[in-house]
């Protein structure tokens, strides 16, 4: 079945991708270049490739996922390197070069995936390296498909390109991230699941109060809220309260729910321990009920983390000031300055990984009594 | 110290049935919303009144607290419309307009529709099929699932402006483009979702189909798929509701052609607030038919396979 | 078990069995559960004295109402008719003075506390200083073998020395009074028959009243001096059979003894005739 057909590893991927390093060899490399041997570097990427394919059938794990991992990388570089040389349109051994190139890593990488180690370093290194390899994969081919078949910019921008913009825009980039990160999705962060945390205690005191509301919270969490944005403009102006207005009312809801679930995660046996003891309300709450409820508040915290960053960048797309990592979207896409459009969406990108990191960092710390992050 | 000790009367009420439900169930939701609708028209008032006042002075006209409350649940433009102007809006626009006219809402409310609809189906296949190759390929799940998890912090609807104009520039428009960005937000939730449910049977299970000697195929048809069921739709639940963001997301680029997303957009561009909460509350209740449905289907499918709701 | 520092150097003669004060008086208890299938009598007409210093077991099938017994005397929940006293005065009283310390069956410990920490619960509750707190809980995991786990979390115990804690936690309130609800229920018979003995010479060292459900004959028998026989629909008492196996700690051999084995003999017969063995 599929399994078969899709482990990594296995003998087919290799002498594919030594027979398209061969084949690279003795064919045209571009226009001016009659065949790959005739470039010295790109001859010795292929004679590479050629060897780590032969390591990968005979070797044991280790020299080959060595061999694999060097040969495959250098050959990648090398056949970016070789962009130029080939101009806007290059030959058959370009390609065959690429595509062996990224058999063999895409081999390496499965050779790597079934090791087996008890080490737990080596593991956590593992668990790295491969979404790391994939993701370098998907740049070079994405360069050098970009490049190499002249997509147009204004399509997609060549990661190169994205690069450069990262770099050169450094000053615009970082008033986007001040205005929308710093202020709006940051404030919006804190006012919305903080009151989310104040009602759900209220909330948790009257059980009507409960039984009414949570049902419309679940709903509420369900909606496009993200439509309050136009509201929310006209409301508090085209400055970064309006989007943090936004971020409050779309973070509410979810931290709402989750904490009022995670108050009544305790078990009935905790609080009739809590009962026995004679606990008053507000000793129940800050020894058992709270403690418990700390997986579900850090799970909204989480799940707010996401949602503020896009309800504050939506929130740019009607109205701004000139400056904001939604505003700047927006408008270079008007321009059809795709690359500058990437580069923000990666600052966007780095950005909410980062939030979403630290909120998982201090989970990790405050429950680490919980199964599913003790060791 | 009393050393008499008393019987406590208890008084004990059914936690089931009709009665049970109405008392436990219906009645609470129902005094919240009425009090949500009550507090609406006060804000109503209080947001509404100066601009009243304004009104009232411009036309030298004398008034007293009753005219100028009266005189602010409906204004033209107001900060806020009241609820009555907003299901008169939306009345007005789905009953008594044409459904071809550029002004119904039910014209825009079935574009948008229709891309959420298209866009949740892809994005269905799309994350289903790709659970499938992770479960059955160590490589994909050690390379690809991280990135599928780390991609859900990342503001996926911020890509949407892009998407859209570049699609646009290659000649693809209408509805593709939208049910795009609605199946990128939608094939996220689906493959996490049925990930964990197709590795959800436990270990017994699978010994079990060890013993039987069964095949790949089999393991899956007979015993992961149908465990990973119950997950893919508490998954699709959550994808119909962002498929249904993209759409409105994807409408907001091109500007304000068709859909609930272009009814926000020309709403906040001439001031129509009345405009903007129709569509607003529109774009809600096609949210909770659409979660509906996918409840109800769900628990037929439940009920099918002999889960107890 | 260890060496064990008694809890109070009380006189020995002071509590001796003579003195039958009742500790806990149950007078025509009953109690009825409303469903929407009609009510369910959980407990029906239930009469009982347990005397002070007594090891009293409830022993019957499920559904008996033995747990919601030992429940109502903690005031876990509320009788629907009749009356009951807990040290003269009612069960919530009883609750609010402090005056049991009851234990689950699980260890219902706090993962987010250290096991010494889990201990000091009840006292931070009561409010106690800081330095009575160390001091008991000290004295307490001494008294179940837990010296050196102080700074464990209880995830990283098994699960007998998880109960053990628990019973420690119970005991750090020094109540006079012990509910415990098939507490070693869901642990594997060696580890189970290693605390039964333990917690008779506890309960010989520190004199206080046990309150004990179980659906184990053997426990039942080789623990208490007086049996409770439960049986179901509606749930109420079969028949109270007294110990005559000598009080204080007993050698886990006592249960090859004729007398042991008359005694249990009784206690399966009363269940029997409860139709506790009907399907």
């Amino acid at each position: 079945m599929t399994g078969q057909l899709l482990r990594g590893g296995t003998p087919p991927l290799p002498v594919i991708a030594f027979l398209c390093a061969f084949i690279a060899l003795f064919r045209p490399l571009g226009a001016n270049i009659a065949y790959g041997a005739a470039e010295p570097l790109f001859a010795l990427a292929m004679v590479g490739l050629a060897f780590g394919a032969y390591a990968m059938m005979r070797f044991g794990d280790r020299a080959a996922i060595v061999a694999g991992l060097v040969a495959s990388h250098f050959a990648g570089a090398v056949v970016i390197a070789e962009l130029p040389e080939v101009g806007s349109h290059p030959f058959g051994a370009f390609w065959s070069g690429l595509v062996a190139a990224w058999l063999l890593a895409w081999a390496t990488v499965g050779r790597i995936a079934a090791v087996r180690t008890r080490n737990p370093t080596w593991s956590r290194i593992i668990g790295i390296a491969i979404p790391a390899l994939f993701g370098i994969w998907i740049l070079i081919l994405w360069e050098a498909l970009v490049r190499g078949l002249g997509v147009p910019s204004v399509l997609l921008p060549a990661p190169s390109a994205i690069g450069a913009k990262l770099v050169s825009e450094v000053p615009t980039l970082a008033a986007d991230f001040r205005q929308t990160f710093l202020k709006a999705v940051l404030i919006g962060w804190v006012l919305g699941c903080g009151s989310g945390f104040l009602v759900a205690l209220l909330v948790d005191r009257v059980p009507f109060l409960r039984r009414g509301l949570l049902p419309i919270g679940n709903f509420v969490s369900a909606l496009p809220i993200v439509g309050v944005a136009p509201i929310m403009v006209m409301w508090f102006g085209f400055d970064w309260p309006s989007k943090a207005a936004v971020v409050v009312i779309m973070t509410f809801f979810p931290m709402l729910v989750n904490t009022v679930a995670g108050l009544e995660a305790a078990g009935r046996m905790e609080r009739d321990l809590m009962r026995t003891y004679a606990a008053d309300h507000r000793q129940e709450l800050l020894k058992l009920r709270l403690p418990a409820a700390m997986p579900f508040i850090f799970n909204a915290l989480k799940i707010n983390s996401t949602l503020a960053l896009i309800g504050a960048i939506v929130a740019e797309f009607f109205g701004t000031p000139i400056v904001g990592m939604g505003f700047r979207i927006s408008t270079e896409v008007g321009r059809m300055a795709i690359d500058m459009v990437w580069a923000e969406i990666a600052v966007a990108a780095l950005a909410g990984s980062l939030f979403y990191g630290a909120v998982a960092f201090v989970e990790r710390v405050v429950t680490f009594w919980h199964p599913s992050v003790r060791r | 110290m009393t050393t008499e000790a008393v019987a406590a009367p208890a008084k004990i009420l059914p936690d089931s049935g009709f009665s049970a439900w109405l008392r436990l169930r219906f009645l609470p939701v129902a005094v919240i919303v009425l009090a949500i609708i009550v507090f609406w028209y006060v804000m109503v008032a209080v947001l509404n009144a100066p601009f009243q006042r304004q009104l009232f002075a411009t036309a030298g006209q004398d008034y007293g607290t009753t005219d100028l409350i009266v005189a602010t649940m409906d204004q033209e433009r107001p900060v806020l419309p009241s609820p009555h102007q907003v299901v008169a809006e939306i009345w007005k626009t789905t009953v008594e307009t044409p459904v071809t006219s550029k002004r119904s809402l039910v014209y825009h409310g079935w574009v948008t529709l229709s891309s959420t609809l298209v866009g949740f189906v892809l994005g269905t296949l799309l994350g289903v099929g790709l659970a499938v190759l992770i479960v059955h390929s160590r490589t994909l799940d050690k390379s690809l699932m991280p990135w599928v998890i780390s991609s859900q912090t990342i503001p996926i609807l911020a890509i949407a402006p892009m998407i859209i104009v570049v699609l646009n520039a290659v000649g693809i428009t209408g509805l593709l483009p939208k049910a795009f960005i609605s199946t990128y937000l939608s094939f996220f939730p689906v493959t996490v979702g049925v990930v964990t449910g197709l590795r959800s049977p436990e270990i017994i299970h699978l010994d079990l189909m060890r013993t039987y000697s069964a095949t790949p195929s089999q393991v899956f048809w007979k015993l992961r798929l149908p465990a990973a069921i119950p997950f893919l739709f508490t998954s699709m639940k959550v994808a119909i509701a962002a498929s249904l963001v993209g759409a409105i997301v994807g409408e907001l680029p091109t500007g304000a052609v068709a859909g609930l997303g272009a009814r926000l957009l020309a709403g906040s561009y001439y001031g129509q607030t009345v405009q903007i909460w129709s569509a607003l509350v529109a774009a809600a209740l096609m949210a909770a038919v659409l979660i509906m449905i996918v409840e109800a289907a769900d628990r037929r499918v439940r009920a099918r396979m002999g889960v107890r709701a | 078990m260890a060496k064990v520092i008694p809890l109070e150097t009380r006189s020995m003669t002071e509590a001796r069995p003579t003195s039958r004060t009742s500790v806990i008086d149950i007078s025509k208890l009953s109690l009825t559960f409303e469903t929407t299938d009609g009510p369910v009598h959980a407990l029906k007409d239930i009469d009982l004295a347990i005397g002070k210093g007594d090891f009293v077991s409830f022993i019957g099938p499920s559904g008996c109402g033995k747990t919601t017994l030992l429940r109502v005397i903690a005031d876990l929940e509320r009788q629907t008719a009749g009356s009951i006293t807990v040290n003269g005065t009612t069960p919530e009283m009883a609750r609010l003075n402090r005056a049991y310390g009851y234990v689950f069956q699980a260890p219902a410990l706090y993962p987010w506390r250290t096991i010494a920490r889990n201990v000091a619960l009840p006292l931070e509750i009561m409010g106690l200083p800081k330095s009575e707190q160390d001091t008991r809980v000290r004295r307490n995991m001494e008294l179940v073998n837990l010296q050196g786990f102080e700074k464990k979390f209880p995830w990283q115990l098994s699960g007998g020395m998880q109960q053990r804690a628990s019973i420690a936690r119970a005991l750090a309130v020094e109540p006079d009074l012990l509910l415990m609800d098939e507490p070693f229920g869901a642990l594997d018979e060696i580890v189970r028959d290693h605390l039964n003995e333990q917690l008779l010479k506890l309960w010989a060292k520190t004199e206080k009243t046990v309150v004990f459900v179980t659906h184990s004959i053997p426990e039942a028998v080789y623990l208490s001096t007086k049996i409770v026989v439960m049986s179901p629909r509606p749930g109420r008492i079969h028949d109270i059979v007294e110990s005559n196996l000598p009080r204080g700690p007993r050698p886990l051999d006592i249960r090859e003894t004729p007398e042991f084995l008359k005694i249990a003999h009784r206690v399966r017969e009363g269940l029997r005739a409860g139709h506790s063995y009907d399907d």
